[in-house]
């Protein structure tokens, strides 16, 4: 199945910068005097606060549930009072605040009673699903998306394979890498769990060519266990390394030759995939009934002195974290969260570490120029670098012209914004930038049309309405007339024969 | 190194419009050696004035158009017509032939059209046709390989013929010269003769005419380099030249007596600089892989039928010219498919 490999279109051969990161092994970050947890951490419905300001709360508790279906609990990363529920600066694109709950630590970091399951078979897959749910895992490769949904494959879908992606294609991260080093045991747990809740028997572990060191301890952990029932069918995929292979789409091509369909999603084709992390943090979950509460955070980039990874509760302000490993960021200094390929800019690092905030990166090399960008010389490097096909010259000059029919046209939404077509255009236009402002203008002018058409059915609502009161009205009115006539000619009726009585 | 850039990607890499259009030049150099090897260094005069007034013109124009003279000053895109365009012309074409080609390339074929990236048509072929069209006598007379010739020019005389029209001494320029093999092939065959007895001629070298053949092959060489550097795409050179050796050699094989070899055809006029060079140019070539190989053989198809079947020697200009229209409407039936849209 996976003995060949298959491949995808353009990409780049990027220098990766892991070695900066990776000199030391995973270190804990300091417990912060005070943790920040925004209540939207996940893709969905933020959690609901179930905790009052003023309340005691232990190390793992709960301390918001999952609002909606599409939803995680929140846990108290350490133990203390909760000091505040209010808006905070929260890490986002936008640099948006949301709400938060604040945690006064006490220092004693103590847990709360713990319920470790030694025999996840025990369960149901149901019950695995349900647990994960509370115990707030969601992807940790970057984008948050509730872990218990993925795991669910639903009466239409019989999944095939189980994807476990520790490719970490962009530059400069090492988390993944450095999870699997030292904790394979832990993402062993975490397989046999997920194989179990997806009743998959065909597990593949990606990691790309350029971390073997991560490779021979995976692959070891696997033989070592390899009698496990649920380990049976694993095994350990070595790709080529190229960006953006890490990205799930492009992930599955090259390992199963697929293709997600447009607007669909990896499980129409019965592929599951899921992030390193992740699968660590459900082993731990399941087996030790530990709640996701922290996560490792590569600290790195070419102005922080010790880079490395840090496992790192969520809600510790970055400031703390960049402090702790030496970094020389100048006042203002933009830093990014994530890869430099994918990431975003922070406003500020007084903003708290997140479930999604996989890297923290300041100062890189070869760093993009803000310059003036010389005109498109249409010279097709962008088309040549895209993984998924598209023509970046042409959306590029429909997304300036404004032209946003146009930009649909030439498959817009399925640019997956990896950045490869910004990296190596020669004019140095950010193309990515303009797609973001294409997407988001054309998402504008649906909403727009969506009120617009709300509001157009609720003025025809109102007119019926009307029309239907008036026409009410009316027959009231005649009926009311009709009535009046009747009782009106009963009454003359009655009076004339009432004369005619009497004048009998 | 702090970023500067304030959305993603925050990493560049290392090409360059400036850095592709310098190695490009670079390309060209030992085919412009041979160049004067072959018909002395005239075309080292021609250059040097095209590149001056090429400068000027953009500079004028960006000045015009209230457009930063600094990045595209320094991009590079004005030398490269320029010195497609000298190269292009006869070896002792006249300085205002030069001039007025230049002028009409930079200002009309690019800035009319919005300048670097805009220009639908290639700006040195343009101008090309322009002077073709209008002057085909200067356009037409050319050189014999020095070796050939009574007169072998130097450095000085050659300045004497390009800004005055004289030979030293009051000789004409129709002394010297004489018309290119294309042109030779063309007019003989249309006198009976077959191309065998033709090539045997003391115009003629192994395949091409005598020169040319080698200028042609640097030429090739040149842009193997740039293939191999990344600066340009195969796709377009091989397209073209597969195009052009197709067609020629079909007619070949059904009338050897009265068409040239497809190596002739391959090794002659410009069919070497317009495959790497020229037809090459991305602001006016399709974008698409599969346009760019249909860009391509159109070009070569349309040379050779322009070459043979007619009114003008050589027809690279005219077919790139051609082709340039219809990219648009290549570009847009040639889009390649999408991710997720292959079931």
């Amino acid at each position: 199945m996976t003995d060949e490999l298959s491949s995808f279109p353009g990409g780049l051969i990027l220098d990766g910068q892991k070695k900066r990161s990776t000199q030391t092994e995973i270190r804990k970050t300091p417990l912060s005097k005070k943790l920040t947890l925004p209540l939207q951490q996940h893709i969905g419905t933020p959690s609901a606060p179930i905790v009052k300001v003023g309340d005691k709360v232990l190390k793992g508790q709960k301390i918001a549930r999952a609002d909606g279906h599409l939803s995680v609990y929140l846990h108290a990363p350490s133990s203390g009072t909760v000091i505040a529920i209010d808006d905070q600066a929260i890490p986002h694109p936008s640099g948006l605040s949301g709400l938060c709950i604040t945690i006064e630590t006490d220092g004693k970091d103590t847990w709360i009673e713990r319920q470790p399951i030694e025999d996840f078979t025990t369960l149901t897959e149901h019950e695995v699903r349900q647990l994960l749910r509370e115990a707030g895992i969601v992807g940790l490769g970057g984008a948050g998306f509730p872990s218990f949904i993925k795991l669910n494959p639903g009466v239409h879908h019989a999944v095939e394979t189980l994807i476990i992606n520790g490719v970490e294609c962009e530059p400069y991260i090492t988390c993944d890498d450095m999870i699997m080093r030292e904790r394979a045991n832990g993402i062993l747990d975490g397989i046999q769990i997920m194989k179990y809740a997806l009743r998959v028997k065909r597990c593949v572990i990606v990691i790309e060519d350029n971390k073997p060191e991560a490779i021979s301890i995976m692959k070891q952990a696997l033989e070592e266990r390899k009698e496990c029932h649920h380990l049976k069918e694993t095994q350990v995929v070595v790709i080529p390394t190229r960006y953006p292979t890490g990205s799930e789409k492009q992930l599955i091509q090259v390992v199963t030759g697929k293709q997600v369909p447009g607007n669909g999603i990896p499980i129409e084709i019965g592929i599951v995939c899921h992030n390193v992390g992740t699968t660590y943090a459900i082993g731990r979950a399941i087996k030790y009934g530990e709640p996701l509460i922290s996560r490792i955070v590569t600290v790195t980039g070419t102005d922080v002195k010790h880079a490395g990874n840090f496992e790192t509760l969520f809600g510790t302000p970055m400031h703390e974290l960049l402090a702790f490993c030496d970094t020389h960021r100048e006042q203002g200094e933009p830093f990014i969260l994530g890869g430099p390929m994918m990431g975003y800019n922070l406003s500020g690092d007084h903003l708290p570490v997140t479930k999604t905030a996989n890297c923290i990166l300041v100062g890189v090399d070869n760093a993009a120029p803000d310059s003036t960008p010389l005109p498109c010389i249409r010279c097709g490097e962008c088309a040549t670098a895209c993984p998924v096909s598209l023509l970046p010259q042409q959306l590029y000059w429909f997304s300036r012209a404004k032209d946003l029919e146009k930009t649909r046209e030439y498959n817009l939404f399925d640019c997956i914004e990896c950045g490869c077509c910004s990296y190596v255009c020669p004019s140095k236009i950010p193309l990515v930038h303009y797609f973001r402002f294409a997407k988001t203008e054309t998402m504008n002018q649906e909403q727009e049309h969506q009120k617009a058409d709300i509001a157009r059915q609720r003025h025809e609502n109102r007119l019926t309405r009307h029309e239907l009161e008036k026409r009410e009205k009316e027959e009231r009115q005649r009926q009311r007339k009709a009535a009046l006539a009747a009782t009106k000619a009963a009454k003359e009726k009655e009076a004339l024969s009432q004369t005619d009585n009497q004048e009998n | 190194m702090p970023l500067s850039r304030l959305s993603s990607p925050f990493l560049s890499g290392t090409n360059r419009v400036t850095l592709q259009m310098l190695q490009l030049l670079m390309a060209l150099v030992p085919a412009v050696i041979a160049i004067v090897y072959f018909f002395g260094p005239s075309i080292l005069i021609t250059l040097t004035l095209a590149v001056v007034v090429a400068l000027l013109a953009e500079a004028f124009m960006l000045k015009l158009r209230n457009r930063p003279l600094k990045p595209f000053l320094t991009d590079g895109s004005a030398i490269v017509t320029a010195v497609l365009l000298a190269i292009a012309l006869p070896p002792l074409a006249p300085w205002w032939l030069t001039t007025i080609g230049i002028l009409f390339a930079i200002i009309f074929a690019k800035h009319l059209y919005g300048g670097l990236g805009y220009n639908p048509f290639n700006p040195a072929m343009i101008a090309y046709v322009l002077l073709l069209i209008s002057f085909p006598l200067e356009m037409t007379t050319w050189l014999p390989v020095s070796t050939l010739s009574e007169h072998p020019l130097g450095l000085a005389s050659a300045f004497n013929i390009i800004f005055s029209g004289q030979l030293q001494g009051g000789i004409g320029l129709d002394t010297v010269s004489g018309a290119t093999p294309l042109d030779a092939m063309k007019t003989q065959i249309g006198l009976l003769q077959t191309p065998s007895q033709i090539l045997n001629q003391p115009l003629f070298g192994l395949f091409g005419g005598k020169g040319w053949e080698w200028i042609n092959i640097w030429f090739a060489i040149g842009g193997i380099f740039l293939i191999f550097r990344r600066v340009i795409g195969w796709h377009i050179p091989v397209a073209m030249l597969a195009g052009l050796t197709a067609i020629s050699f079909i007619t070949w094989l059904i009338a050897p007596e009265t068409t040239g070899s497809p190596i002739f055809h391959l090794l002659s006029g410009g069919t070497m600089i317009g495959a790497f060079f020229i037809a090459t140019d991305p602001v006016t070539a399709a974008t698409t892989i599969k346009g760019r190989l249909i860009f391509g053989a159109g070009v070569g198809l349309l040379t050779y039928i322009i070459r043979v079947w007619g009114g003008y020697p050589d027809g690279i200009a005219f077919a790139v010219i051609l082709m340039n229209m219809l990219v648009p409407l290549i570009d847009y039936y040639t889009q390649p498919k999408v991710y997720g849209s292959v079931k």
